[in-house]
């Protein structure tokens, strides 16, 4: 008896019992998100197999020496990949603040009928091609800039990285020291990086549960307490994922960087001084006249320019999702 | 003399007095009136809301008493389209006078919300705090240890969450959130509380506890609260005014009075009708 009772104590087989329709777009759908992680896997695959002879001819050399001389055999990206981290940094620096208080004034303040033109605006932001930007940096930001860099440099040089190699004070100073340093590519890509972080900081704002903010005005809160006790809170992942995936694009930024920089492969932390390289920069002007060997070598350099993008953004992925998951008040 | 004559004249005599024991403020509504964009939704809404008493607004849905609740701390204007006339005076003067600063007004004038809404990312102690850091109240730490254990157990929270209060408001039951929402109301010390359905999102025994919250409270705050329940209106209420809103036509108060009469003795059919279950 109590054999045949157990029979009927086991886990049954359900079946959903899915229509054809579901069945052939679950298929389909499954292909495709499978099809864009072979496409990102082989890319990542691809770059490592040709990063193998380059670690192999110059093994560890390679990411500690500075210069890029295929002529003395002496190639390596440590200087390269500095300096693509110090013109990121410049562009997060500057772009953080301007994304931060526009998504705040586009979400929480500006009125609506501003508010359309205003995101249309950012959002067109990000579709000007970063060449325009280059052209734009190169010829009307740089002369300007390179007033601020002076201005930096005269009441900051005390500060190793707001240093440069001449005399502030001169009364004919040398304004071309001043000229294609990672300062002025980092303000051109925080133009392009300020959209990205600024669309994303702008979603999260809006998605600020109305309750809370009815909860801290109820209590005699100013807007600005509102926003710091219950939007800034609740966006708080939103604001690092958005600046994360900013950084992201600043990393892999090209066509505006190499038109700015002008090239030097010294390690140098001075940001305010010419010359400064980048790993795209150096993949993008090497390529054309590269020999097989040296061919190999840049596509190692953009091994590790696309693992440093790919740990930037999944950071932000991971920032992003948990901001989503914890902030609700859904009881 | 009946037992319901005696308790209207209690209460009218305390209404014609205007003065009691009772710490709360007189919150008087003149001829309000309101819209949202060109809706007329109140039509010159007059009530006078007592120090010591709980006073119910019971209505059908849709007959502009949450409306007419949210005009009193000035939420009203938070929604873009809201337009209003009349004046709402709390102890004579008008909260909306030019010279009144709608953040002070809704510090003196608290509000409950029917979906509980603690801050989810303060601990319990930072929630009941929150109003004084945005309204930038200073107290000193050992002060606010005091202060948030008298303002939970005047919300009837400090029992249950006493040995927990650096955990997030947000783990806790739904009427365990909304007595949190009271504490953290009642941490600024309001002369006012609006409590609009505050129970409608809980389970009875929730339900039960906050009405008990309510019944201490009332001799320190003027409650005002907007509820779809009878029964609750009749349990917690002292004064009761019975909002409609006819086909068409923007909210009026169709009667008010003490709850005893409004339940028992109303003087209009449709409040007759209403309380009875007989519509809404």
């Amino acid at each position: 008896m109590a054999v045949s009772a157990d029979q009927f104590d086991l886990p049954r087989v359900l079946d959903p019992g899915f229509s054809r329709a579901d069945r052939i777009f679950h298929g389909s759908a499954r292909s495709i998100a499978i099809l864009v992680l072979v496409i990102f896997g082989s890319i990542g695959v691809f770059l490592g197999y040709q990063a193998i002879p380059t670690f192999h001819r110059y093994g560890l050399r390679f990411l500690t020496e500075h210069d890029w001389n295929p002529g003395l055999n002496k190639i390596g990206i440590s200087a390269t990949m500095l300096g693509t981290v110090e013109v990121a940094l410049v562009a997060l620096v500057i772009a953080f603040p301007l994304a931060l208080g526009t998504a705040l004034f586009v979400s929480e303040y500006a009125p609506p009928r501003i508010k359309s033109t205003l995101v249309a605006l950012i959002d067109l932001m990000a579709g000007v091609p970063s060449i325009v930007y280059g052209a734009w940096g190169f010829f009307l930001l740089q002369p300007y800039a390179s007033y601020v860099g002076r201005w930096l440099h005269q009441n900051l040089g005390f500060i190793p990285i707001f240093k440069v190699d001449t005399d502030p004070h001169a009364a004919i100073w040398a304004q071309s020291r001043y000229y294609g340093s990672a300062f002025i590519a980092g303000v051109c890509v925080a133009m392009m990086v300020l959209p990205i972080a600024c669309a994303v900081m702008r979603g999260v704002f809006s998605q600020s549960p109305l309750g809370e903010r009815e909860a801290a005005y109820a209590l005699g809160a100013t807007k600005w307490g509102m926003i710091r006790s219950v939007v800034l809170p609740f966006g708080r992942g939103g604001i690092i994922g958005g600046t994360m995936l900013g950084l992201g694009r600043a990393l892999g930024e090209t066509v505006a960087v190499a038109i700015i920089l002008s090239q030097a492969f010294d390690i140098k932390f001075r940001i305010l001084e010419s010359g400064q390289n980048t790993i795209s920069k150096l993949i993008a002007e090497r390529f054309g006249d590269a020999t097989t060997v040296q061919l190999a070598a840049l596509l190692t350099a953009g091994f590790v320019l696309f693992l440093m993008t790919l740990l930037v953004n999944t950071i932000a992925a991971v920032f992003i999702n948990r901001s989503r998951s914890g902030a609700t008040t859904e009881i | 003399m009946s037992e319901r004559e005696s308790g209207s004249m209690v209460l009218d005599d305390l209404r014609l007095e205007g003065e009691t024991d009772a710490s709360g403020a007189r919150l008087d509504a003149v001829n309000v009136s309101a819209w949202f964009g060109s809706a007329k939704v109140l039509d010159r809404v007059s009530l006078a809301m007592l120090p010591g008493t709980v006073t119910a607004l019971i209505g059908p849905s849709g007959c502009g008493k949450s409306t007419f609740l949210r005009i009193l701390n000035r939420m009203h204007e938070s929604v873009p389209s809201a337009k209003l006339a009349g004046e709402v005076q709390l102890n004579g003067q008008d909260i909306y006078a030019a010279d009144q600063r709608v953040t002070e007004t809704r510090k003196r004038i608290g509000m409950v919300f029917q979906k509980p809404n603690p801050f989810p990312t303060m601990s319990i102690s930072e929630n009941v705090t929150a109003g004084l850091k945005l309204t930038g109240m200073k107290v000193a730490r050992s002060d606010r240890d005091a202060l948030v254990e008298r303002c939970l157990t005047r919300a009837g929270l400090w029992k249950e969450v006493k040995d927990r209060l650096d955990e997030p408001g947000g783990a806790l039951s739904g009427g365990q959130q909304q007595r949190l929402c009271i504490a953290r109301s009642l941490a600024v010390d309001p002369d006012v509380l609006l409590m609009d359905e505050p129970c409608s999102a809980l389970d009875p025994t929730s339900t039960r506890r906050i009405e008990e919250t309510i019944r201490d409270l009332m001799l320190d705050v003027t409650i005002v609260i907007v509820t779809h329940n009878m029964q609750q209106a009749a349990r917690v209420s002292q004064w009761c005014a019975f909002f409609l809103a006819e086909l068409g036509t923007p909210g009026q108060i169709v009667e008010s009075g003490p709850t005893k009469k409004i339940f028992e003795e109303p003087s209009d059919p449709r409040t007759a009708d209403y309380v009875n279950g007989r519509f809404g």
